[in-house]
């Protein structure tokens, strides 16, 4: 923020125009309220409000046992609720230094490309139906379904399946799984090669995507902005391959890395990590070791006393778990590190001087869930 | 000149984009083959859930109203929601010692949120997951259920 818009909030000109996007805008996808200041049709300033779906989870956390903490953390980011998943149970058994079956990592692995799959499908549908192509919106959900289906016939539920618990998952996959993922493969690369045409070729999409929200690398870091958004502007953070959990050791992948730092760039970069994922679940799918499908676990899980901390990769950034253990049955704090919280709070900065109907399609490339900023 | 040459590319590239999004939609307009809709509720009678689907918690009871709950108490210790009240007895048995038994399971389905921890952690698997998922009621109170049929009792394992 320039010090000329300060000195503008401060004292507040006559002319200012500020309204409210929100809480209840249909293209914020969640209750976020921006305070929008314009001029003209152009965009001064934007303060966001958020809190409006608050719900305590890090302060319930400290009521809860590790266990019970898991169908929590789904309700963050709903939509990589496995991802939310792994990061606790993954800090529960590091900190215990319990050894994870390499079956359950590599049916993680399997689960989280699955999750960022889906959920990287819902936020095309929803980025086309924000600037106008409704029709995108029915071609990903159609996609998108047989993933859900495949999480329905292993875990029970289609988007909050507590699946995983500290030492393993709750039960073994179905026996349908890896045929179902092999299908769904088939499937969507046929698929996916029609997004393109329908959208990315657009050339009003074009033209509402390209030089529009301009991020550059700096502010990107300055801001903590990761995920998807993040290397839109060829900041490299992705947790897969700095720090790499579970068994992304195992398998060949590319970083996704666009320089432009545009809308646009931030498309490309979801658009190739839908071919990356596929990629990564071939690798994996046919390599499943045997083995159990949990590793033993006492009833009453207490960690030792002291801080632990773990980061993974969700579809929309960097997720961090921190908790500090008093050697009870419930943590002593739990802060979560949303990827969401950080990608919202850069908007100002990237926004500044644009449209407001750019704005729409700049807070849908950033590809925010609101629960998760609010948590 | 240029500019006038820019003008007609651009719209050339317009009709051309446009184009082959709608070929894409043209494709599915005319194939009713790639149809995946579910003509819900009209298919209710032939719409199966999937085995594993966690519709409620239920109790499964056997052709001699028979359950397998020991009212031990600890789906109730591992609901986060609260969602699981229980009430026991404690009654004679054959040999006249006093017995702890199930006077009551009660589940309140509003407030429960499909974690999965009170089937997976019951001793002695009373509980199931249940088909059903229509769960939209006119009365809150019809969301609190007792999952212990009246008249039911304990199934004894041959040991």
């Amino acid at each position: 923020m320039s010090e000329e818009i300060i000195k503008d909030v401060i004292v507040g000109e006559q002319e200012d125009y500020i309204i409210n996007m929100g809480p209840q805008h249909p293209s914020t996808h969640g209750v976020l309220r921006l305070e929008v200041c314009l001029k003209g049709e152009t965009v001064k300033y934007l303060i966001p409000h958020v809190g409006y779906i608050h719900r305590g989870i890090e302060k319930m956390c400290e009521a809860n046992t590790y266990q019970q903490i898991i169908h929590l953390t789904d309700r963050m980011d709903y939509l990589s609720a496995h991802m939310n998943n792994e990061a606790v149970c993954m800090v529960v058994e590091n900190a215990m230094q319990v050894k994870v079956p390499e079956r359950v990592k590599y049916i993680r692995t399997i689960l989280n490309e699955l999750n960022r799959l889906a959920s990287h499908q819902l936020w095309w549908c929803a980025f086309g139906m924000d600037l106008g192509a409704l029709t995108s919106f029915f071609y990903g959900l159609r996609d998108r379904e047989m993933i859900l289906d495949i999480f329905e016939e292993s875990f029970g539920s289609r988007l909050l399946h507590s699946f995983n618990t500290p030492g393993g998952l709750m039960h073994d996959v179905h026996p349908n799984f890896q045929n179902r993922i092999k299908e769904f493969i088939k499937y969507f690369r046929k698929k996916l090669p029609e997004y393109d045409q329908l959208l990315t070729g657009n050339v009003i999409f074009q033209n509402r995507a390209i030089g529009i929200g301009l991020m550059s690398k700096e502010t990107a870091i300055g801001y903590g902005v990761t995920g998807p958004s993040g290397r839109g502007s060829g900041f490299s953070c992705d947790v897969r391959k700095i720090a790499p959990y579970g068994a992304y050791d195992k398998v060949q992948f590319n970083e996704i890395l666009a320089t432009e730092g545009d809308v646009f760039a931030r498309y490309k970069v979801r658009m190739a990590e839908m071919w990356e994922s596929m990629n990564i679940l071939e690798q994996l799918v046919d390599n499943i070791p045997e083995g159990d499908f949990t590793a033993k676990m006492k009833p009453i899980i207490k960690l030792p006393a002291g801080e632990y901390f773990q980061r993974v990769e969700t579809a929309r950034g960097e997720l961090a778990v921190y908790v500090v253990s008093d050697g009870n049955k419930s943590p002593y704090r739990m802060k979560f590190r949303t990827p969401n919280f950080s990608n919202l709070f850069v908007m100002n900065e990237i926004s500044a001087g644009c449209k407001i109907a750019d704005l729409i399609a700049i807070s849908g490339s950033l590809d925010l869930v609101i629960p998760d900023i609010d948590r | 000149m240029n500019s006038i040459a820019k003008y007609f590319s651009d719209i050339f590239k317009g009709i051309s984009s446009l184009w082959a999004g709608m070929r894409i939609t043209g494709k599915y307009f005319f194939s009713p083959g790639a149809i995946v809709t579910q003509q819900y509720p009209e298919n209710r009678a032939t719409l199966k859930m999937e085995e594993r689907f966690k519709g409620e918690i239920v109790m499964p009871h056997d052709a001699n109203n028979l359950h397998a709950c020991t009212g031990c108490g600890i789906c109730e210790m591992n609901c986060p929601n609260g969602s699981i009240e229980i009430l026991t007895d404690r009654v004679a048995n054959a040999e006249g010692k006093m017995e702890r038994v199930i006077d009551k399971h009660i589940y309140h389905l509003s407030m429960c949120t499909f974690c999965g921890l009170c089937v997976k952690t019951c001793p002695s698997d009373a509980l199931a997951f249940g088909q059903e998922f229509e769960h939209a009621v006119f009365d809150r109170s019809k969301l609190t259920k007792v999952l212990n049929q009246p008249g039911s009792k304990i199934r004894k394992e041959a040991k």
